[in-house]
């Protein structure tokens, strides 16, 4: 009696929009062999709202409340670009307070996500108590946040021009109670992780991405980072205030999860350094940039006096983007967020075309997964840090 | 020809009063029940003591809601299961598909036949004693393999496949550990010397196997990719709903009460005290010439240490990430195997020196 002949098929399996892993509903169909990952195809879009679409017809003003629902992990980012764009496009210049101002609340907000990358991070490793610890951490930064914007995370807190509203009275030294805390807790999160012999084993030499291969890629931020290559905007743009503080780029050789991982922590750090440089340093004057507010383009009318500065406060729902265009980027956490901007002479833009990091990074989750095992899938998805608030927008 | 023994003696006066014979048959139910009642209680305990000890893990608190304390909580968790739908998948092997947990449970009950609550208070006074323990555990993976494939779900195929190779790789080290406390005394030695005279000591390489390959044995973190929720939603245990998942999650926690009552006996010191140096066992030995005060401190003492062990390896769960398939089955076999094979060695070796 013959024995039937065993086909080898490969098994697809689908990883589905909805996975008790936290990274979004990023759908991803793998195609295995046993253990071993062939093929692996991301399939996006579960979350698009239409956020581009969406921007070119409410006007600069109304856009804010979109914005932050890009990144919403860290909100002052994807706000900061808003407001740079037409800023930069219209050369509105922003006063010494506000730029530190702003910088203490952009790093404050790229520790905030950095932690909350670490925690799924953690938990899709398998160890699930990280993910209560950052939480502890994020909750004060939410504190700070909501003495100052109003709002624990969706902010809406840049203007063109400036902020919004000066800090209150005693946010200074809540800041810096916060960041002696915090950096008790990093040296806690280094103990526990970094060292532990079982995390080590799961992430080291897994999705190496060379220095080359990062560059021809278009990655950015901690990913690129991690492989060598010294390249932050921070340092490489100077934008607003940070070449006005001592820090370091952070990088590492290897390119693998392990760099990723200490890249970000080292970021954290790095952060915690500029906070505390920006409030010894923060000088007084005046939070925003008021010119924004002129109500007439003409610039000797009466509509532009004094009296009708503080009527409302959001820019006046005639200020007009002319006829250029311009590409403004930031160094987000995840990595480079960039808008392009076309300006149409009116108060809507032509095109506004938003360049997430998460969107871009993604690209080379297939090549990395090709030969690695099912269980590494997790570890590469969660150390190029995406969101799929951005990646889908 | 009559045999006459006193056993059948015994059985004729009883035979002869026909109201004694129910009760006769009776009373061999007596210990079963309140084994297994104490099991379930041990379930509830552990359960509860899980979600608290996790919670004060990760800053927060546990059940508080459901009874004082929260310790009604297992109870209404299991009652919830109960009274759920319970589905079956359409194209699955309903068959095997039914029986799959209930031969996990069933293989992790048999083994508290054996466990030794006190002196002489074993349920199955049997001559092989802990090696049924192994061998009847080893019926796991078939449960574990029939619910995985009777789920027709990549997943939880993968997921039985996953835990089937895993329960097997694990099996090998532990018997190797058990093998070589078998050579010493078990119980009755650990008890001269108190605390210092536990296996524990004597064989230090073999309690951290043991306490590593049954931690795998039980598929608890830092072994629990069978059921990686990140990876495979729930491994071989997706698609059960109502009381086939209470079936699952009761095998769970039966496995780890066994598995600890099992580190108590072989190398913690058992029902001894072990205190040394203290007056109190001499009062205690007038108690245990008693009986029944004596048997219960015997249990206490033996409950107090598998839990002991328990918060040892719930700890665990909550601080140590996940390994990867392949790098558990390395353990299990590159490094944990060679490691008990040397262990057996040295024991045996040492046996020779001292006779």
């Amino acid at each position: 009696m013959t024995v039937p002949v065993t086909r080898k098929d490969l098994m697809i399996v689908n990883m589905g929009p909805h996975h008790p892993s936290m990274h979004g509903v990023l759908r991803l169909i793998l195609t295995l062999d046993g253990e071993d990952v062939i093929d692996c195809e991301p399939i996006l879009g579960y979350l698009h709202r239409g956020m581009e679409k969406n921007s070119g017809k409410p006007n600069n003003s109304t856009i804010s409340t979109y914005v932050t629902r890009w990144d919403y992990l860290a909100t002052m980012f994807t706000e900061a670009i808003t407001v740079n764009a037409p800023e930069k496009l219209e050369n509105v210049q922003v006063p010494q307070r506000a730029s530190y101002i702003r910088v203490i609340m952009l790093e404050l907000s790229r520790i905030a996500s950095h932690l909350l990358w670490l925690g799924p991070f953690m938990a899709d490793i398998g160890a699930q108590t990280p993910f209560f610890y950052i939480f502890r951490e994020r909750e004060l930064i939410y504190n700070l946040f909501e003495a100052a914007t109003g709002m624990r995370m969706m902010h809406n807190y840049f203007r063109i021009g400036g902020v919004a509203a000066d800090l209150p009275y005693g946010w200074i030294e809540k800041c810096f109670d916060f960041c002696d805390y915090f950096l008790t807790g990093v040296v806690e999160y280094q103990k526990l992780i970094t060292r532990n012999p079982i995390f080590l084993e799961r992430v080291e030499g897994v999705g190496i991405i060379g220095g080359e291969e990062a560059v021809n890629w278009g990655l950015s931020g901690p990913m690129l980072r991690a492989s060598g290559i010294q390249w932050d905007l921070r340092k490489v743009d100077n934008y607003e205030c940070y070449n006005e503080f001592d820090w370091e780029i952070q990088w590492q050789k290897e390119g693998d999860s392990l760099a990723r991982y200490l890249v970000r922590i080292g970021e954290m750090k790095e952060s915690i350094k500029m906070i505390q440089q920006a409030l010894e340093g923060i000088p007084g004057g005046p939070y925003e940039n008021l010119e924004v507010r002129r109500f007439d383009r003409a610039k000797n009318s009466e509509w532009n006096d004094f009296a009708y500065r503080f009527i409302s406060k959001k820019p006046s729902p005639n200020f007009e983007l002319s006829k250029q265009e311009l590409y403004a980027r930031v160094e987000a956490p995840k990595g480079e967020l960039g808008i392009y901007l076309i300006g149409d002479n009116s108060v809507f833009p032509w095109r506004w075309k938003i360049r997430p990091p998460g969107f871009i990074n993604l690209q080379i989750l297939p090549e990395l997964v090709k030969r690695m095992k099912l269980a590494d899938i997790m570890t590469i998805l969660g150390s190029i840090d995406i969101i799929m608030g951005e990646v889908d927008r | 020809m009559i045999i006459d023994t006193t056993e059948v003696q015994t059985i004729n006066s009883f035979s002869t009063s026909g109201f004694f014979k129910e009760v006769y048959g009776l009373i061999w139910i007596i210990p079963i029940l309140t084994l297994i009642l104490e099991i379930t209680i041990g379930v509830l305990v552990i359960v509860w003591l899980e979600r608290e000890i996790s919670a004060a893990i990760q800053q927060r608190i546990g059940p508080e809601y459901a009874g004082p304390l929260g310790i009604l909580q297992a109870i209404a968790d299991g009652t919830k299961l109960l009274l759920k739908e319970d589905l079956l998948p359409s194209r699955g092997d309903i068959r095997l598909f039914s029986v799959g947990p209930s031969i996990a449970v069933i293989s992790v009950l048999l083994s508290y036949l054996v466990i030794p609550f006190g002196y002489r208070l074993v349920l199955a006074d049997l001559g092989i004693g802990v090696f049924l323990w192994i061998a009847i555990s080893s019926i796991a993976p078939i449960g574990l393999l029939m619910s995985g494939y009777g789920s027709n779900n990549k997943y939880s195929f993968s997921g039985g496949l996953r835990a089937a190779a895993q329960s097997i790789s694990y099996e090998i080290p532990l018997t190797l550990c058990v093998l070589s406390i078998s050579l010493l005394d078990i119980v009755e030695a650990q008890s001269k010397y108190g605390f210092w005279g536990w296996n524990l000591w004597r064989q230090p390489i073999g309690f951290l196997v043991f306490l590593i390959s049954s931690l795998a044995e039980c598929e608890r973190l830092p072994f629990d990719l069978p059921e990686a929720e990140e990876e495979l939603v729930a491994g071989y245990q997706t698609e059960y709903s109502g009381i086939k998942y209470a079936l699952f999650y009761l095998a769970s926690y039966l496995n780890l009460l066994v598995s600890s009552l099992f580190v108590t006996v072989l190398y913690l010191g058992g029902w001894n005290f072990s205190i040394p140096y203290i007056p109190i066992p001499e009062l205690f030995r007038i108690n245990q010439m008693a009986g029944i005060f004596g048997m219960t401190i015997d249990i206490f003492i033996t409950l107090a240490k598998a839990y002991l062990f328990l918060f040892i390896s719930i700890t665990t769960r909550w601080t140590l990430p996940r390994m990867r398939i392949d790098q558990l089955l390395n353990l299990g076999w590159k490094f944990l195997l060679p490691i008990s094979l040397g262990n057996l060695l040295l024991t045996t070796s040492s046996q020779l020196v001292s006779l």
